[in-house]
């Protein structure tokens, strides 16, 4: 009884007290579910709000789509998320167009630029709409081939010699006829597969295919380049390289069967060496040192260089009437330090300068300097073309894929849905 | 009681129910219908009209045709599988007979469950990999079926999950109809040598029609709400081959940040949704 009562004195003192300190709650809106991330935001929340007394960060989660179908609601209810999460690109520049969101680039610009120089040119453009930044650079990512090398071997091939789109697809056959899924496809989630036709537009056209298309010069993206990137995605389509029934797969599956050893490869992101541990079926998955990576080859003819590439561009963004408490927990979340502490977890390809030399595992590493000489970085074509035309390139890249559409046909639909929103 | 006396309880009980009708139905069907004639993504107000482009752009959108046709599809194996199944059940454990209660709660158990989790569990049970349809392939030695990801076979795939998941609901309805019916009308008939077939055919077929024609009005409005359950069991793919109107809506609409389209699919299901219900409560209704 009287242990009893003790404890709920110092509960009731304890939630007094807390309620006392915390003067400002920077809401904070993250869509992340892995654990290792989980646990090092707590940590940097638990430092900053012992460095900042009456300062509480509440994060609230929402699962992926949930928080792109909600998020337009949520911007304009009397209780928005002062900071949530951004991939850049149409949606953002939607975003920004509504006056929903805040522009930072004066808190950027103070002290001589002192926060932009925290981060990677690269990154701050990408976040950048009509000249204002509109969101605190977080990460970046690269999309790029990863092999199981015990697979290849097995089948005889060679990743070192596969440099042209020719050379993938004699790969494909190769595996194929070793009896081995060449590749793990989540084709029930449609973008997996729209980075095919994102590359493969890439490769063909160049930068200079993906601004006239934006610019609505010429045939937009009726024009050859994207025409000849669906017929070399429906030729990869036509040798069935993906495993049985992949058309209903969401995105796990892939990345646990290639973890399993089912699939030789994987078009996936810079964290599938170290993610697909926890989505292999016996919790362990491949051996890191069994995994390769190559880039998405070249095509022959083609205006884009090797160096071209994707992946995503993800950031902060902070909505109108934020405190300025938010920006600076951005700030703190996203300083070299902690963006360090991230990297060397292998967590990120952090968006600071120089944070990203911290990063142990090989194959991120290697991940991280393709994109410090990237020669183009193209975010996610779902994100940079805005959520109307991205959903259509996720269609038709699986339509075409699966051989249920031409090239000529995918082209129109996409070049359809962009002139109708430009 | 005229009306002098019926106004206090109008001013009193009217209000509530029709602030929250107005509040809650009506309004948003008018904002929708206003939505519509606009290119809108959800931010700031509609600005951008664009006449009936939206509807004409609909038409166009091959994924309606097949949400539309689909829908139709769900309402005609209602009428034709799962009513008929529904009646049988219901004919059946109505009677009373050792462990009847027991089945009843069996058939009925799938409407119980949640349509989401209805819709995952089955989403498992079709997996080629590891669900029940590869274990059943493997016993058999044949090469797993990938039901979801087959754009001809999904649709049914999800039909039998339909069926599956309602055939209780209406078997419920039919029990409830069946224990209305006098068993003296049975009884003369059994003793003027009626067959069980023409029992059913002139006894109970006539006098269960009522509830027949409720069941079929449930399967018409159900089909036209039908969302929760496709999403986790296929969400509407592969190739829009399993899309329902409102699958098609969140689909086209809310996703791909198009709320100026979304609503005028809603405008458009919403016309259906009225011309059918009132239409049929009209015609086939009419004395019940």
């Amino acid at each position: 009884m009287k242990l009893k009562s003790l404890l709920g004195a110092s509960v009731a003192l304890a939630i007094s007290a807390s309620s006392a300190m915390a003067d400002v709650t920077v809401k904070w809106m993250h869509l992340n579910t892995d654990p290792g991330i989980g646990a090092a935001w707590d940590e940097i929340v638990k430092n900053y709000e012992a460095a900042h007394p009456g300062v509480k960060i509440e994060m609230q989660f929402l699962e992926n789509e949930a928080f792109k179908a909600k998020l337009p609601t949520l911007l304009q209810s009397n209780d928005p998320p002062h900071l949530f999460y951004t991939w850049g690109g149409g949606v953002l520049a939607a975003q920004a167009e509504t006056g929903a969101i805040k522009d930072v680039t004066e808190a950027m610009d103070a002290d001589g630029g002192k926060l932009k120089a925290v981060y990677s040119p690269a990154l701050v453009n990408g976040l950048t709409v009509d000249g204002k930044i509109y969101a605190v650079p977080y990460q970046t990512g690269l999309v790029s081939f990863y092999y199981n090398k015990k697979l290849f071997e097995k089948a005889g091939v060679d990743a070192a010699s596969i440099k042209s789109w020719d050379d993938f697809l004699a790969a494909v056959k190769k595996l194929k006829d070793a009896g081995i899924t060449p590749i793990a496809g989540g084709g029930g989630d449609k973008w997996p597969i729209h980075f095919y036709w994102g590359y493969l537009a890439m490769r063909e056209g160049g930068k200079a295919a993906f601004d006239a298309a934006k610019a609505s010069e010429g045939d937009g993206f009726k024009s050859e380049a994207f025409v000849k990137a669906g017929a070399d995605l429906a030729a990869l389509g036509k040798l069935e390289p993906f495993q049985q029934g992949y058309l209903g797969t969401k995105w796990p599956v892939p990345v646990g069967m290639f973890a399993d050893g089912k699939a030789a490869m994987l078009l996936g992101f810079d964290s599938t060496t170290v993610q697909q541990h926890t989505l292999a079926a016996d919790g362990k998955g491949l051996d890191e040192n069994d995994i390769g990576m190559f880039p998405f080859p070249t095509v022959a003819g083609g205006a884009g260089k090797l160096t071209d590439t994707m992946g995503g561009i993800n950031g902060w963004v902070l909505t109108k009437n934020a405190p300025p408490e938010a920006l600076d927990f951005a700030a703190f979340l996203t300083n070299k330090e902690n963006q360090t502490m991230m990297a060397s977890k292998n967590l990120i390809i952090p968006a600071a300068v120089g944070a990203g030399s911290a990063i142990g595992q090989p194959l991120v590493k290697s991940a991280a300097e393709q994109l410090a000489a990237s020669t183009w970085h193209q975010n996610f074509l779902d994100q940079d073309l805005g959520p109307a035309v991205g959903r259509v390139v996720n269609d038709v890249s699986v339509e075409i894929v699966s051989g249920q559409m031409s090239p000529e046909d995918a082209a129109q639909q996409i070049q359809d849905a962009w002139a109708l929103d430009h | 009681m005229g009306i002098q006396g019926k106004l206090p309880v109008l001013v009193l009980f009217l209000p509530p129910a029709l602030l929250l009708f107005t509040l809650f139905v009506i309004l948003p069907m008018g904002e929708a219908a206003w939505y519509s004639f606009y290119d809108w993504n959800g931010y700031g107000l509609p600005e951008k009209f664009v006449g009936f482009r939206n509807f004409e752009l609909l038409w166009r959108t091959s994924a309606f045709t097949t949400a539309l046709g689909n829908n139709f599809l769900i309402i005609l194996v209602s009428i034709v599988i799962q009513l008929p199944l529904a009646l049988w059940l219901a004919t059946m454990v109505s009677n009373r007979i050792p462990g009847a209660v027991v089945f009843r709660l069996i058939f009925f158990m799938p409407y119980v469950l949640a349509d989401v989790a209805a819709g995952l569990i089955w989403r498992f049970v079709y997996d080629g990999d590891y669900g029940l349809f590869a274990a059943i392939a493997s016993m058999f030695n044949v090469a797993s079926p990938y039901v979801l990801a087959d754009r001809h076979l999904a649709i049914y795939a999800v039909l039998a999950v339909i069926v599956w998941k309602y055939f209780g609901f209406h078997m419920m309805l039919f029990i409830a109809g069946l224990q209305n019916i006098d068993k003296s009308y049975y009884e003369a008939a059994e003793i003027d040598g009626a067959s069980r077939w023409q029992r059913f055919r002139s006894i109970t077929l006539p006098l269960l029609a009522p509830t027949i024609r409720l069941s079929v009005f449930f399967s018409v409005v159900g089909s036209l709400q039908l969302f929760d359950m496709i999403m986790p069991l296929t969400g509407g793919g592969p190739s829009n081959s399993t899309q329902t109107m409102v699958t098609f809506l969140y689909t086209y609409g809310i996703t791909r940040m198009k709320v100026g389209f979304g609503s005028a699919i809603g405008v458009v299901l919403f016309i259906i949704c009225v011309t059918l219900a009132f239409g049929y409560r009209r015609i086939f209704m009419r004395n019940d």
